[in-house]
C-alpha cells in the first residue's frame, strides 16, 4: 500500500450532519490494522467508536479532541511509513470533502422515511440498500424505533437491501392499539413484508424486537432466512421490571436519563440529545397509553410471558449479547453456548448494537452472507 | 421530519385539539380570518394568520369573532371556561393586558380557589409579546412577568415551533387559566415538528446548549441571541449551558439551580423592563438557594427601564443584542480570575 488514506467524519443515521471528536485511542506514528479503534465520536444520539477501514500509519491527527466537524470532514491521515511529510503536508492543504459527504449530510438529500398502512395501522419505515438475496430487516424492541439502528443499518445497506420499521404503538408508527398481543405483532410484520412484495428475509431483531422474529420464525418460518437475536426478550422469563416500569412512567428529563443510563454499559454514553428524543416519542398522545398496553401484556408482574424454544427450530439463529446487560441478563444467552452461535460482547449494555456497532455488524454481515 | 413555522405549529395545534375535544373554542378579534373585499371569509387567517381555516371546518359557533373590547372577550372566555368549555381566547398585543386585567386578575385567576376548589377554569389567552418592528409604546411591551407574578394563572413563553405546538396543547387541556406569549417577530421561525398532537409539561426547561462554564437562562426571541453569543463566546473557548424556561409560571428552578451549582456564574437574558421582572426573580432564587456555587455576581442583560422606544435606532438599543450577552459572559467568566 503506498496510498494516503483519508479518515473522515463518517455519517451514522439520518439526521447526523457533524460529530465531536472525544478522544483518540490511537496516537500519531501509532500502527493500525483494519477494524484498530481509532478514536471516540460523539454524535447528537450517543458516543461511538470509529475503526480504521485499512491497515497503515496514523501520520497526523488533524482533528484534535474536542473539535466539531461535518461529516467528511477530515479527522486524520493513514500512511506508509516511507511517504514523506511533505506529502502529508500536501495532502492535507489540498483535502476536499468530497461531494457526495457534502450532499448527504445536506438534509434535502437523506434517504427518506416512508409510511404503509397495514390493516388499521400505519407503520413508518426506512429501506436503504440493494443487492441479491433476502433482505434484511431491523425490529426495534420497546419503546424504541427504527432509529435504534443509526450505526448498523447503513453499514449493511453496502451490500444488501434492508428495511427497518417503526413498531405499531413506536416512533413514527399508528399509537393507538387494539391489542398490543405477540400476534398483532407478527401479523402486522407479515403484511409489512407482503406490502414490500418480500418474501423471505434475515431478521435482526433486539429485545423484544427478538421475541417478536422468533414468533414470526415459528409462525411463518418459510418466510425466515436467518435470525439474529440482539439482547433478545423470549429466552427466558428475567427482565428488568424496575426499567419497563420507569420508562412506561416518566416525563420528564431527569427520570428518562436514569432508565435511559440503565441501558448501557458506560452510562455516560447517553447524551442529552438522546434523552431528548425518547421524550419527544413520550410526549407524543398515545405513545404512554400503548407502551402501558404493551408491557401489561408482554411483561406481566416483571416477568416475560413469552419463552421460545430454539431446540425445535430449523433456521440458523445467531445470539449476540452485552455482558454488562441490566434490562435482560446474560445468563438467557450463556444457557445457549454450545446450541447457536452465541458472541457475548464486553463493554456493552442491553444495547450492544449501538456500543460495539462494528463488531456487531461484521457479525451480522457474516452471518447473512450469501 | 416536517418543517413548520412558529404560525403553523399553533395553527395546527388549534385544529388538532378543536377536532378532539369539541368544547374547545377560540375567540377574538378577527379571529375567524377577516373578510376580503370580496366578502369571502378568512380572507387573513386572522390578524396574527393563527386562526386560518378553523372558522371554515369548526363553523361560527366555535370560532367566535368579537367587537374591538378586551374586557368584554376576556370576561366572556373566562365565563365559558368556569361553566364547561375550553375557551382560546386571542389577546392580539399583550400591551392591551390594560383594558381587561381584571377579568384576567381578580376573575380567572381566582375562581377555583374562591370557589373552594370547585370550580375549574380551563381558560388560554394567546398574546403577542415584543419589541423590534417600530411598533411604539404601545404595541411592543413583554409583559409576562406581569402574569408570571399572579397566582393562579400559568405563563408560558416559547422559544420554537417545536414548543409551541407542544405547549399550547398542554395549555388547552390544562385546567387552570394559561397565558401563551408569542413574540411577534418569532412567528415565521421554522424547526421540525411532529404531526401528531403531544404535549410539553409545564415546568420543565429546555436546555439549548452544554456547557461547563457559564448558566445563561433567555426566554423567547432572547433563547436566539443567546444562541448566536455562545458561538461567538465558543471560539474564545467559553462554552454556556443554555437554558430555556420555557414556562415562567410554573418555573423549572431545579434545571437552573443545578446549572449553577456546576458553572458558579449566571446571566439572565430577558427582553422585558428589568424592574420586578423573571430576570429578578431568577436572579433572587439563584442567590437565594445556591448563594454559596456562584463565583461571580450575577448579571442580568434586559431592556432598560424605559417606554420601547418608536425610532429604529433607539428600539434597536432597547432590546439586548447578542453582543451584550456575550459581554456580560466575558466580564462574569473572568472576574476573579
Amino acid at each position: 500500500m503506498t496510498e494516503i488514506i483519508a479518515i473522515t467524519m463518517p455519517k451514522w443515521g439520518l439526521t447526523m450532519t457533524e460529530g465531536k471528536v472525544l478522544g483518540w485511542l490511537k496516537h500519531e506514528g501509532a500502527v493500525v490494522a483494519a477494524n484498530d479503534e481509532l478514536l471516540e465520536i460523539e454524535t447528537s444520539k450517543i458516543t461511538n467508536i470509529m475503526e480504521a477501514g485499512e491497515a497503515g500509519t496514523v501520520r497526523r491527527i488533524v482533528a484534535p479532541e474536542g473539535a466539531t466537524l461535518p461529516i467528511g470532514g477530515l479527522l486524520a491521515v493513514l500512511a506508509p511509513a516511507e511517504i514523506a511529510e511533505a506529502d502529508i503536508e500536501t495532502f492535507i492543504a489540498s483535502f476536499v470533502p468530497p461531494e457526495s459527504a457534502e450532499a448527504e449530510a445536506d438534509e434535502g438529500d437523506a434517504p427518506a422515511l416512508q409510511e404503509i398502512t397495514v390493516g388499521d395501522h400505519r407503520l413508518r419505515h426506512l429501506e436503504l440498500g440493494n443487492g441479491e438475496g433476502p433482505p434484511v430487516v431491523f425490529i426495534h424492541g420497546f419503546g424504541a424505533d427504527l432509529n435504534t439502528w443509526m450505526f448498523n443499518q447503513p453499514a449493511l445497506a453496502e451490500r444488501h437491501r434492508t428495511f427497518a420499521l417503526d413498531l405499531p404503538g413506536h416512533g413514527g408508527s399508528t399509537k393507538t392499539l387494539q391489542d398490543a398481543s405477540t400476534r398483532m405483532f407478527t401479523r402486522d410484520l407479515d403484511l409489512f413484508l407482503g406490502a414490500l412484495g418480500v418474501n423471505r428475509v434475515h431478521i435482526v431483531g433486539h429485545s423484544m424486537g427478538g421475541a417478536i422474529a422468533l414468533a414470526l420464525a415459528d409462525w411463518q418460518p418459510e418466510r425466515v432466512a436467518s435470525l439474529t437475536l440482539i439482547a433478545s426478550a423470549g429466552l427466558g422469563s428475567e427482565i428488568n421490571a424496575v426499567f419497563i416500569g420507569g420508562f412506561v412512567k416518566m416525563e420528564r428529563r431527569r427520570d428518562a436519563q436514569q432508565a435511559l443510563r440503565l441501558l448501557v454499559h458506560d452510562p455516560d454514553s447517553v447524551s442529552r440529545a438522546m434523552v431528548e428524543d425518547v421524550l419527544r416519542y413520550k410526549r407524543l398522545d398515545g405513545a404512554t397509553a400503548a407502551l402501558n398496553q404493551i408491557a401489561a401484556e408482554w411483561f406481566p408482574n416483571g416477568r416475560q410471558r413469552e419463552s421460545f424454544q430454539l431446540a425445535q427450530m430449523t433456521i440458523p439463529v445467531q445470539i449476540i449479547w452485552g455482558r454488562e446487560d441490566q434490562i435482560i441478563p446474560v445468563t438467557h444467552a450463556e444457557a445457549l453456548q454450545g446450541r447457536v452461535p452465541v458472541h457475548i460482547l464486553d463493554n456493552a449494555g442491553h444495547l450492544p448494537h449501538m456500543e460495539r456497532a462494528a463488531e456487531v455488524n461484521r457479525l451480522i454481515a457474516a452471518f447473512v452472507a450469501p | 421530519m416536517p418543517q413548520k413555522s412558529i404560525r403553523q405549529a399553533l395553527n395546527e395545534a388549534l385544529a388538532q385539539e378543536m377536532r378532539r375535544d369539541p368544547t374547545v373554542i377560540v375567540i377574538g378579534e378577527d379571529v375567524a380570518g377577516g373578510a376580503g373585499s370580496e366578502g369571502q371569509r378568512d380572507a387573513y387567517g386572522g390578524v396574527l394568520g393563527v386562526t386560518k381555516g378553523l372558522i371554515g371546518e369548526f363553523g361560527e359557533a366555535r370560532v367566535i369573532d368579537t367587537p374591538i373590547t378586551e374586557s368584554a372577550i376576556m370576561g366572556a372566555a373566562a365565563g365559558a371556561a368556569v361553566t364547561g368549555l375550553r375557551p382560546v381566547a386571542e389577546l392580539m398585543f399583550s400591551d392591551f393586558l390594560g383594558v381587561c386585567f381584571d377579568q384576567i386578575f381578580n376573575q380567572a385567576a381566582k375562581f377555583r380557589y374562591m370557589f373552594g376548589g370547585k370550580a375549574k377554569t380551563p381558560l388560554v389567552i394567546r398574546t403577542m409579546i415584543g419589541a423590534g418592528r417600530s411598533a411604539a409604546a404601545q404595541h411592543s411591551q413583554s409583559p409576562y412577568h406581569i402574569f408570571t407574578s399572579v397566582p393562579g394563572l400559568k405563563c408560558v413563553v416559547p422559544s420554537n415551533a417545536y414548543d409551541a405546538k407542544g405547549l399550547l396543547i398542554q395549555a388547552i387541556r390544562d385546567d387552570d387559566p394559561v397565558i401563551f406569549c408569542e413574540h411577534k417577530l418569532m412567528y415565521d421561525l421554522r424547526a421540525e415538528v411532529p404531526d401528531e398532537p403531544y404535549t410539553i409539561p409545564f415546568g420543565e426547561a429546555n436546555i439549548v446548549r452544554d456547557g461547563d462554564d457559564v448558566t445563561v437562562v433567555a426566554l423567547s426571541r432572547m433563547v436566539h441571541y443567546a444562541t448566536t453569543a455562545a458561538g461567538e463566546l465558543e471560539k474564545d473557548g467559553i462554552e454556556i449551558d443554555l437554558i430555556d424556561p420555557r414556562t415562567t409560571s410554573p418555573l423549572d428552578e431545579d434545571t437552573i439551580l443545578e446549572s449553577v451549582e456546576r458553572t458558579g456564574r449566571l446571566v439572565i437574558v430577558d427582553e422585558a423592563t428589568p424592574r420586578c421582572s423573571i430576570a429578578t426573580d431568577v436572579a433572587a432564587l439563584v442567590a437565594d438557594k445556591a448563594f454559596g456555587a456562584l463565583k461571580a455576581p450575577i448579571r442580568r442583560v434586559t431592556a432598560p427601564h424605559t417606554p420601547v422606544p418608536f425610532a429604529p435606532d433607539l428600539e434597536k438599543l432597547y432590546i439586548p443584542s447578542p453582543e451584550k450577552i456575550a459581554a456580560a459572559v466575558r466580564e462574569i467568566y473572568g472576574y476573579g480570575k
